[in-house]
């Protein structure tokens, strides 16, 4: 191994300085389970799917540097328990009847339940009692669907220069909030050709009239596992 | 709302911005403090002032409301001319805080969280105030009132209701008891005992040269008081050499330049936790009542070993009755010129500001205080980057507990080796501790390291039959009789000063319940795992509270505990599932004795679950009712 170099479930993986072990691993074509991260966004580190152990600490790997000689734990029986646990907290938190979704099968989160083998919600329920925001001709927000990834608020303040979001609330009252005068996304200045419009891992916001524009079934993830090229 | 009362409004709110921009410079990082001063002005935040401030400092209008909704203390919707908050930690409860609700609920014609009609008066409850020693209390307008009891209450009320100003309400009211039991080296380091005299430490740092006053401090072995034990001149070292790279060493003392007029570009930052939200602690409190003088020396000593030239004192809203008191004694340091510029006539320049908080425990945890401190939501970083290397606006900061610069001034005093004499090898020094519950004399006792739980339970006077000690806090560890010989010491029982004590009378699961509520509501909501976990396991212990719980939803609080610890973002998470954890583990049997005795417990209430349908079909007769548990019983 050299000094730019560290290992992933024992495989050699090189690094460069000032990459965390998600962009290693990226580059390097390992997958490591996320939702809160986008490689074209600085890193979140709050969803904590990407959670792996390094030298037997278990860290964000979206935000963690990698370093020379680190031992990172990423696929291990643990991990992934760890993990299926995490993603049925969100969906217990949230309301996610997917059948009943124009996202479901281009959906993050419900591809990555599936390649967590999540086939039950574990949990109970919190029926959250969340806004709908329809009042945009174009766009939709609902946040019975948020997972507070906050990729839309980064996408509008750091890609569109609008700030049109941002998150409210503390622990379970956090809630997504509209930079407009009505609370609401009408009078948002928000439009389709926004980044935040299409950044959303979930059917949290959506873009109108394109929900089935590609037939259930034909779906990224109806035909592959969420993997490292589903980040385009 | 008519337009004039609207202009009357904006001229008053800009008034609070225009003061507070002239105390603190005009900055979007005065955010908080602008709106503190509001809420305390208009009992919520109202639109105007979003509005007029959105403008004045560019900050968006969302970013305001999630600010005002993140911190407990501030509203968005109108609460009463006199706002009670009612201290709900556990010592309250035991002291019989619900009585004292119920007595002003029925006395003031109102009810828990709501507004009161005529908008005169509203009752809330809060997280620990700090006061456990001398509850129930409250924060009446956000002042503290101790000892509350009927005849305190129907005062209360009768002022209330006369509509008499708070600084026209009787002193005793506000009046903070110290209760010192016991002192050792830390309290005698004043100038009542001759052991203290102003400025002494910081004349000492320069005769002696910084390079070896931060080896006296090394020699003393002085760690963090706030909980995590870090060893101070480390993190003092690192602070220091992060600003200059390569031969750091050499430049030890390189002195901050900067005017205090631009202190936004100020290289270093010298920052003093005095947030002490761990519910049961209260010996900040008293070290800011009595030894602001040493501490605030102690923070100058820092900002010179590091070369900072900006301080703050981030206090806790809870505290804001010793704000006064504080800004005077940082007044008296200035005219001494022990504070300001050319501190003692050297080329040093420093000064510090308070910030108050507004009602977060996270914001005690070093990253979401500087959050705070910059005017946003106390949310942790990520990390590393640690403080030490990017703190306040990115700059290096030193972040430590008001006791920890205490210790480090008085060792610069006096030196390290006389200091590491007292205590244990690895934890050098005494430790203040604020002892509360079921005792003869609760109050603040300082002891050397290495103190056994059992002498603290002797000399306090601790009920003969115990159920136990809950040691640092709810997120810290319960100890039951087996373990009272343990130590107090960061290699034994750490603690950040925090030691309740309950009686065999009391009920393990009034406690747990009462800590597990506190996580989840203080909770920052931040990552999945604590966010989603302590509520999931509130509710999971309230089922088993009930006495709904059955053997399978021991399993699960377990499971969701580990969960929490070792998938959370910051040490909120990593410990809120301590109360389950640790009880879980020492008292299996009180656990076992409070489940139901059957096979199979639903997950939520059946029959509840019908409501809605029996609304709708306007049926309540004995068929629309689900028995929960009816073969098995
Ligand atoms: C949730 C949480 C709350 C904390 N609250 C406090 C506090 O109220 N006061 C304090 O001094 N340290 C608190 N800490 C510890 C601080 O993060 C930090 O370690 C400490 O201020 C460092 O100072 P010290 O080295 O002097 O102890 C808290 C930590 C966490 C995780
Ligand atoms: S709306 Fe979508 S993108 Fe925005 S925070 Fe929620 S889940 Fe993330
Ligand atoms: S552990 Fe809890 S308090 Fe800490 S970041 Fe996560 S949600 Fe916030
Ligand atoms: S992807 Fe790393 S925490 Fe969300
Ligand atoms: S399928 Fe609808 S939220 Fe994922």
């Amino acid at each position: 191994m050299t000094e730019s170099q560290f290992t992933i479930d024992g495989v050699i993986v090189a690094f460069t300085e000032g990459q965390t072990i998600m962009e290693a691993a990226s580059a390097a074509n390992i997958y490591i389970p996320r939702l809160c991260h986008h490689p074209d966004f600085k890193p979140h580190g709050s969803c904590k799917l990407c959670t792996v152990n390094v030298n037997g600490r278990n860290c964000s790997a979206c935000t963690f540097p990698a370093a020379f000689g680190q031992q990172v734990l990423n696929q291990t029986t643990e991990l992934n328990n760890l993990r299926r646990r995490i993603i049925q907290m969100l969906f217990v938190e949230g309301n996610h009847l997917c059948p009943a979704c124009e996202k479901s099968g281009n959906c993050k989160l419900q591809a990555t339940a599936y390649q967590l083998q999540m086939v039950d919600s574990h949990f109970p329920h919190f029926y959250r009692d969340s806004r709908v925001d329809s009042s945009h001709p174009d766009i939709m927000l609902d946040r019975n669907r948020c997972i507070f990834c906050t990729l839309c608020v980064r996408a509008s303040r750091d890609i569109d220069g609008k700030d049109l979001f941002a998150i409210s609330g503390r622990g379970i009252n956090k809630h997504l909030v509209i930079n407009s005068a009505s609370g609401e996304l009408h009078d948002s200045g928000m439009t389709i050709t926004d980044r935040a419009a299409d950044i959303c891992p979930t059917g949290a916001l959506l873009i109108k009239r394109q929900g089935f524009s590609i037939p259930i079934g034909k779906r990224i993830y109806d035909n592959h596992e969420i993997c490292e090229d589903c980040d385009e | 709302m008519t337009t004039q009362l609207k202009n009357i409004d904006i001229a008053a709110i800009t008034r609070v911005v225009d003061a507070n921009f002239k105390r603190n410079g005009q900055s979007p990082h005065q955010l908080l403090q602008i709106l503190v001063q509001i809420e305390a002005e208009y009992h919520h935040i109202p639109g105007t002032a979003i509005e007029l401030i959105a403008k004045t400092l560019s900050i968006p209008r969302a970013s305001i409301i999630s600010l005002i909704d993140f911190y407990s203390f501030l509203n968005l919707t109108p609460q009463g001319n006199y706002v009670i908050l009612i201290s709900d930690s556990i010592t309250d409860r035991m002291l019989g805080n619900q009585l004292i609700i119920d007595l002003f609920c029925k006395t003031l014609n109102i009810t828990v969280g709501k507004l009161r009609s005529d908008g005169r008066v509203s009752i809330k409850t809060t997280s620990c105030t700090g006061l456990c020693e001398q509850g129930p209390a409250a924060l009446i307008n956000g002042y503290a009132v101790p000892h509350l009891n009927a005849e305190r209450v129907a005062e209360i009320v009768h002022m209330i209701e006369a509509g008499t100003p708070l600084n026209q309400w009787p002193a005793h009211l506000f009046q903070i008891d110290n209760n010192v039991k016991q002192r050792d080296i830390l309290l005698n380091y004043s100038q009542e005992s001759g052991q203290y005299n102003e400025g002494d430490a910081l004349k000492t740092l320069f005769d002696r040269g910084l390079q070896k006053s931060l080896d006296e401090l090394t020699t003393s072995g002085l760690r963090g008081r706030g909980g995590a034990g870090f060893k101070t001149s480390m993190k003092w070292h690192f602070c220091h050499e992060s600003y200059t790279t390569g031969d750091a060493d050499d430049n030890l003392g390189l002195i901050c330049d900067v005017k205090p007029k631009d202190r936004d570009d100020c290289d270093r930052v010298v920052v003093c936790n005095a947030d002490e939200g761990e519910p049961g602690t209260f010996k900040d409190r008293l070290l800011l009542t009595t030894h602001a003088h040493q501490l605030i020396e102690g923070m100058t000593i820092c900002a010179a070993i590091i070369g900072a030239c900006r301080g703050f004192i981030y206090l806790r809203g809870e505290y804001r009755y010793l704000y006064d008191s504080l800004r005077q004694v940082l007044d008296d340091h200035r005219k001494q010129n022990l504070l300001g510029d050319s501190i003692l006539g050297e080329q040093f320049n420093f000064d510090i500001q308070i910030h108050l908080g507004a009602g977060a425990y996270i914001c005690g945890e070093e990253s979401a205080l500087i959050e705070s401190l910059e005017g946003h939501r106390g949310i942790p970083r990520n990390r590393p980057p640690f403080p030490v290397t990017q703190g306040y606006l990115n700059k290096p900061t030193v972040v430590n507990n008001v006791e920890t610069f205490i210790n480090a001034a008085m060792i610069v005093d006096k030196g390290g080796d006389w200091f590491a004499e007292h205590g244990t090898e690895q934890s050098a020094g005494t430790k203040l501790l604020s002892i509360s519950g079921d005792c003869t004399s609760p109050g603040i006792y300082e002891y050397p390291f290495g103190i056994t739980v059992r002498e603290i339970l002797n000399h306090c006077g601790a009920d003969p039959e115990l159920l136990g000690v809950q040691v640092g806090g709810p997120s810290g560890t319960f100890i039951t009789s087996d373990e009272f010989e343990r130590q107090i010491a960061f290699e034994d029982l750490a603690s950040g000063g925090s030691f309740i004590i309950f009686n065999s009378s009391r009920c393990l699961f009034d406690i747990v319940q009462n800590f597990t509520q506190f996580f989840s509501h203080e909770s920052c909501g931040f990552c999945t795992p604590c966010r989603v976990g302590t509520t999931l396991l509130t509710r999971l212990f309230d089922k088993i509270h009930e006495g709904h719980g059955s053997a399978g939803d021991l399993v699960e609080l377990e499971e969701i505990g580990k969960i929490i610890k070792s998938a959370s973002h910051c040490g909120l998470g990593q410990t809120a599932a301590n109360p389950i954890l640790t009880t879980l583990h020492r008292l299996p049997n009180l656990y076992q004795m409070q489940l139901k005795q059957i096979g199979f417990e639903p997950g939520f209430d059946l029959d509840g679950a019908l409501d809605t349908a029996r609304r709708l079909t306007h049926r309540d007769d004995a068929a629309a009712h689900l028995a929960q548990r009816e073969e098995m019983e």
